[in-house]
């Protein structure tokens, strides 16, 4: 249970085409992450696969059956929102409970179902509180619970960290993983953030404009970016880009180095340049270097790296580590 | 900046509001409770007396009385009624994005803005009147005998009227409430299975509990108190068909010129309408903390 599929998936709202036809493959089981920048229309294919919006054309098929003109209830999708939209004036277990009550099911059956979605969940001591009572990651937690007691046939995401404070996020990343792991269900998650996506997904999809850039896993986004937008999308910090002189040399019109990939040096190297900002972490160091020919970029060295403000710096790409690309932002 | 300087100060401020309202509150309390004790009619304005507990006897056993207790009670919930319900019907229907929102918006309030006995009247003339009126129209466009509705159903049509002036204000309310219920809440109920229906009932009302109790408190306050649509329209008849205490406070001032018994009257709705107060704060009042 739980395979998607998208058939050419179009969506205008009015005359703005938000996704220009999509098409994409989710097999049963998998953790398949949404990715790309704000207004990409990830949010809004989620939307689609769940039933809240319309699709223009296109076809969604669930399990091989057509889902297009179901409602969302039919699906047998469950939903987290961002907010996530629990029922204020209800206590955690009724929260937990409604799907259950909406499908009028037996009132043992409904306790024993939240009973164990709380464990898993270490929900149990909430059960009688209200949402308002709760942190933010509990809120969370809830959200999921209500999603988990229908076993749905996937669980779509929609930004559910966002709300959460960075340290809570690195917590609910792995507890959502974990869930993964443990209920073998299909998820579908949306996020802006690369380092979720690249942590939890089977599946990577890249959208830029409503289009996918690239479908993958993780490693394989990193290792292999189609395009020079997938490559700086990927990765953090971010890819540095060089263009010119130093890019046709290649025989590309564009070259893309990670930071974590140049070879550094005080004395020699193959691009010179000087040191701006050098932030020590400690683990490692990240250093913004002002290059001769003008391009900014920022190289990573693992541990200390000896070097301050206004040093001089040579610069050299590891050797199979320069993602080139052409003109047209096409990996060559 | 709360510091005791500021906050003395703040009461110094206050203070002249407050004291004019007390009085403006006290005195006219204060003289009804003297007057209520006193033989005092206005035919005869400067031979008062002591009455002692008289007044209030007088009225209690006028037999008017539990007719109009009666009456003010089923005026009060049969309005509460139709305006919360109807309240909320009407502003889910407005609530949805429809062209020329703004106007529709305008047109549903407006009739806040009519004063109680215009409004009567027109209702009376053009609307209710057995002959000229748009109701009887109808009726003999159907077939039906034109229904004379002051004289067949008089508290009936009361309520009516005053439904219709405070249906504005109950929808006005909870429209405000209906566009403060979150959207993603909705999704999420309806990816949970749930039909419209139970939507509404486990979603938008308990959202709406707390503007359905505001409506509830304060159009009672305004509904113990209806007088002028009575006054223009049945004059409290046929017999005391629809005399409320408010009217029969009225009748006994100033048509029996009986300011003493109708001073023990006004007292005795206070203490009714506190007594209402009370329980409606038990029943509704634990919405709004």
């Amino acid at each position: 249970m739980g395979a998607i599929t998208l058939q050419n998936v179009r969506k205008s709202f009015g005359d703005v085409e938000v996704i220009p036809g999509v098409d994409l493959e989710i097999n049963e089981g998998e953790f398949v992450v949404f990715v790309g920048p704000s207004g990409c229309g990830k949010s809004t294919l989620l939307r689609l696969i769940a039933g809240l919006e319309d699709v223009t054309s296109g076809r969604i098929l669930i399990d091989g059956q057509d889902v297009t003109d179901a409602g969302p209830a039919k699906r047998g999708l469950a939903m987290v929102f961002q907010s996530y939209a629990l029922y204020p004036h209800m206590s955690v277990r009724k929260n937990i409970a409604f799907p259950l009550k909406m499908a009028k099911m037996p009132e043992a059956e409904q306790k024993a179902r939240v009973d164990r979605a709380a464990k898993i969940l270490n929900l149990d001591s909430y059960l009688d509180r209200r949402p308002g009572q709760l942190s933010g990651g509990q809120r969370q937690r809830v959200a999921i619970g209500r999603a988990i007691v229908r076993e749905p046939a996937a669980f779509l995401f929609d930004e559910p960290l966002s709300n959460l404070d960075a340290a809570l996020r690195v917590n609910m990343r792995v507890e959502i993983s974990d869930l993964h792991n443990k209920l073998k269900t299909t998820m579908i998650y949306v996020t802006h953030d690369q380092v979720e996506a690249m942590t939890m997904a089977d599946k990577i999809v890249v959208l830029r404009a409503g289009r996918i850039e690239q479908v993958g896993s993780p490693l394989d986004l990193y290792n292999s970016p189609a395009n020079r937008f997938v490559g700086g999308f990927i990765g953090s910090p971010n890819m540095n880009f060089i263009e010119g002189e130093a890019a046709r040399r290649m025989g590309a019109h564009s070259i893309g180095v990670r930071p974590e990939h140049w070879r550094m040096s005080t004395t020699e190297g193959a691009f010179p340049g000087t040191v701006g900002v050098a932030e020590h972490l400690g683990s490692d160091t990240l250093l913004h270097v002002e290059l001769d020919s003008g391009e900014n970029v920022i190289a990573r060295a693992e541990g200390e790296f000896p070097v301050h403000h206004g040093d001089k710096i040579w610069l050299t790409p590891q050797d199979g580590r320069v993602y080139k690309f052409r003109e047209d932002g096409l990996a060559a | 900046m709360a510091t005791r300087q500021t906050q003395s100060l703040a009461k110094i401020m206050r203070a002249p509001a407050i004291i004019l309202l007390l009085i403006w509150m006290i005195v006219p309390l204060g003289m009804t409770l003297y007057y209520s004790f006193l033989n005092y009619n206005l035919l005869n304005p400067t031979q008062t007396s002591w009455a002692g507990w008289f007044n209030y006897q007088y009225f209690y056993t006028d037999p008017a009385f539990w007719d109009s207790i009666w009456n003010t009670l089923i005026l009060v919930l049969g309005v509460l009624c139709i305006t919360v319900v109807g309240g909320i019907l009407i502003a889910l229907l407005i609530d949805k994005p429809i062209f020329g929102q703004g106007i529709v918006r305008i047109l549903v309030i407006s009739p806040f803005f009519v004063m109680p006995p215009v409004a009567a009247l027109i209702w009376k003339n053009m609307i209710m009147h057995p002959s000229y009126g748009v109701f009887a129209d109808v009726a003999q466009f159907l077939g039906m005998a034109p229904v004379d509705w002051f004289a067949q159903y008089p508290l009936f049509s009361i309520i009516l009227i005053v439904a219709w002036q405070w249906l504005p204000f109950a929808t006005l309310i909870l429209l405000t409430a209906l566009q403060s219920l979150d959207g993603e809440q909705m999704e999420a109920a309806e990816m949970d299975g749930a039909s419209a229906l139970s939507r509404f009932i486990y979603l938008t009302l308990p959202h709406m509990s707390r503007a359905i109790t505001v409506v509830i408190l304060i159009q009672t306050i305004f509904l113990l108190s209806i007088y002028a649509e009575i006054l223009v329209t049945t004059n409290g008849g046929p017999g005391n068909a629809s005399t409320n205490l408010t009217y029969l406070i009225y009748r006994a001032a100033r048509l029996n010129f009986d300011i003493g018994g109708a001073a023990a009257g006004g007292i005795i709705a206070v203490v009714l309408a506190n007594i209402v107060a009370i329980f409606l704060m038990r029943a509704v009042g634990k919405n709004l903390d």
